[in-house]
């Protein structure tokens, strides 16, 4: 992971690191950080492509107002990744376009 | 890139109100040193004040005042140095030696020197100035901010204000 | 669905709500924050430098030490403010005087407060040019969240945007952090923010280009570069645009207050330029044109923090006050001549037009 290894100021303090999986690749992040900077200390720049026009999408805001980072995790599209802490074993997938929404037993399309 | 070495653009081009060089006569002969302060935008700050244990950088009448200071009473103990949210408070000792003056100034990088070092001292626009050795480093409020004591040729007291470990 | 009641509902933990909850509680309301982050603190919390002001405001303290001393001002409240972390408030229904949340991204409860203060917040703004969705073009307090408080290197080069306070501070951490900063840009004649702070990162060697703004960003999937342009008078492009070396652009063109739920309350609402955004109008409490709803920080104008957390104390006190919970007059003087005294400079000039242009004397009519 590409962590800040000294600083003048800061002492960072993380929890355990667990590992999750991003599109088929295991990873390793720290337990209750959110999923996105996980990502990113793991070299992980896009995060979804838009709906109309593909574009890639990141990284914006980290303090979940602006939708750039949505992702699919554990089967739910839209989430922002930002401000959702990353869990042992978490399934994250780069979004395409609006995600897919996951039914209910007995719902129909 | 070109970048202008203008006021507007944070770079002290000449002395002004809340930037003024101590007076020659006292600071050439006054142990220890005096503050050199710059500081010449109103804005709502007043730590160096309220640190000063002489009382050397005055009351502020409005917190928006620009730092004014008494040279009389300063004894160039740098808690200015160290306290200065805007890093703008620095020491010149100009009695350290024969042509060599003694700079103390705020630092908050990485790494941090050590005693006997060899630093390029730098000027407003991180030119380099000339070599510094270093003295000293304390950490007088025990916050982060170190304040480097680093020796200098006495000519360079108005350019030096940073330094960086080579 | 899960339903919760309190005297006061305080949206959002940053410096203003803490403020607000902490005083509120101090004279006897009980309290729920409702913070959408995973900590309270809100943009305190990665201010790794050293705050301006007098001492009543923690001057010459670093911003994560702030929010820390405002935690532990609230863990001393113990039972009377409560605290729901990750959780957003996403609707108001003033009729029935319910206000919906959202726990994560999945849970919904709601909320029954007897009054509300408002301290959402801001948001950052972007600048239109091309390329500006492409990863690696962030804004600069997700920079400062990426490095300050999660220590992830945010990139190797990095060109900022805008030589306001946030963009000249971001540029200082970021050198702490090791990072290299390529230019600091700037579209107006002169910086914006504090001189001291531009002063701090010119003597480490970056440089700031007055008049200039970028132009492009370069790169397919992220970003690789960056074209930039010398401005004219009337900020359109001038000369042929330069070549930047970048994989991080930062933009620190300003935020804009974050008043959905302001909007959503019926508060009447002015847009004010030198607020920087939509912000409600207020009487001297920081009360809005909506009885049951108070305002703190950012969400009512863009300015310090310093200033969001006495505007706190007053929205806090005041909305405790009008449960019943005593509150001497004297306290509310102290803290707006602080506020005064923090806007009195050249600095504050902008906010006292902005201010006094949306501050009505009283609420006689509905409160």
């Amino acid at each position: 992971m590409d962590l800040i290894s000294s600083h003048p100021v800061l002492n960072f303090e993380h929890r355990a690191k667990v590992s999750f999986c991003f599109d088929g690749k295991e990873m390793e992040g720290f337990e209750g950080e959110p999923i996105a900077m996980a990502l990113h200390a793991n070299g992980v720049k896009i995060y979804r492509y838009t709906p109309e026009r593909k574009r890639p999408r990141g990284f914006f805001c980290a303090i979940g107002k602006c939708s750039s980072c949505f992702m699919v995790v554990d089967g739910v599209p839209n989430v922002r990744t930002c401000v959702t802490p990353l869990k042992r074993g978490m399934k994250v997938e780069t979004q395409s376009g609006r995600g897919a929404i996951k039914l209910f037993p007995g719902e129909g399309a | 890139m070109n970048a202008p070495k203008s006021f507007e653009s944070g770079v002290l081009t000449e002395e002004r109100p809340g930037a003024v060089k101590p007076p020659a006569d006292l600071w050439n002969r006054h142990k220890g040193g005096l503050a050199i302060v710059e500081c010449p935008q109103r804005i709502p700050c007043n730590p160096c004040n309220t640190s000063c244990p002489t009382g050397a950088i005055t009351a502020f009448a409005d917190i928006n005042d620009v730092p004014r200071i008494e040279y009389g009473k300063c004894t160039g103990c740098a808690m200015c140095v160290a306290k200065c949210p805007g890093l703008a408070c620095f020491v010149a000792d100009l009695t350290f030696g024969d042509g060599v003056a003694l700079m103390k100034l705020p630092y908050e990088m990485l790494p941090v020197p050590a005693k006997g070092d060899k630093v390029a001292c730098l000027g407003r626009i991180g030119e380099k100035v000339c070599d510094g050795r270093v003295e000293n480093v304390t950490e007088p409020l025990k916050d982060k901010t170190r304040v480097v004591h680093v020796s200098i040729p006495s000519d360079k007291v108005n350019d030096v204000r940073a330094i960086r470990v080579v | 669905m899960k339903e919760l009641n309190t005297d006061i509902l305080v949206v959002g933990g940053g410096p203003a709500g803490l403020s607000a909850a902490a005083e509120a509680a101090g004279i006897g309301a009980n309290v729920l924050i409702a913070e959408g982050d995973l900590h309270l603190g809100g943009q305190l919390v990665k201010q790794s430098h050293k705050f301006f002001g007098s001492k009543d405001e923690f001057a010459g303290t670093r911003g994560f030490e702030i929010a820390r001393l405002l935690r532990d001002e609230i863990a001393r409240c113990g039972d009377r403010v409560k605290t729901m972390l990750n959780t957003t408030i996403t609707g108001y229904y003033p009729d029935e005087n319910v206000v919906t949340a959202m726990i994560g991204e999945e849970e919904y409860i709601r909320v029954r407060p007897k009054k509300m203060v408002v301290a959402s917040g801001a948001q950052e703004r972007l600048i239109p040019f091309p390329n500006n969705d492409i990863p690696g073009v962030y804004g600069a307090g997700a920079v400062q969240t990426l490095m300050n408080v999660y220590g992830v290197v945010p990139g190797k080069k990095v060109l900022m945007i805008g030589a306001g306070n946030i963009g000249l501070i971001v540029s200082y951490q970021l050198m702490q952090a090791g990072v290299e900063v390529t230019a600091i840009l700037e579209a107006m004649p002169r910086i914006g923010g504090y001189w001291v702070h531009a002063a701090k990162v010119r003597r480490l060697g970056v440089p700031i280009l007055l008049r200039h703004s970028i132009g492009r960003a370069l790169g397919d999937n992220f970003v690789t570069g960056a074209l930039i342009n010398e401005l004219d008078e009337k900020f359109n492009p001038t000369g042929s645009p330069e070549h930047v070396e970048c994989d991080t652009i930062c933009l620190a063109v300003g935020l804009t207050p974050s008043n959905e739920l302001l909007w959503q309350a019926g508060c009447k609402m002015k847009y004010v330029p030198f607020l920087c955004g939509h912000v409600p109008l207020r009487d001297k409490n920081m009360r809005t044109s909506n009885a049951g709803v108070w305002m703190a920080g950012d969400v009512c104008g863009i300015e310090e923090a310093s200033a969001a957390m006495i505007e706190g104390r007053i929205a806090g006190m005041s909305a405790a006050a009008s449960l019943g919970f005593k509150v001497s007059d004297d306290n509310f003087e102290k803290y707006r001549l602080r506020l005064k005294n923090l806007r009195a400079g050249e600095v504050g000039e902008k906010i006292r037009i902005g201010v006094s242009d949306v501050t009505v004397d009283g609420w006689e009519a509905n409160s």
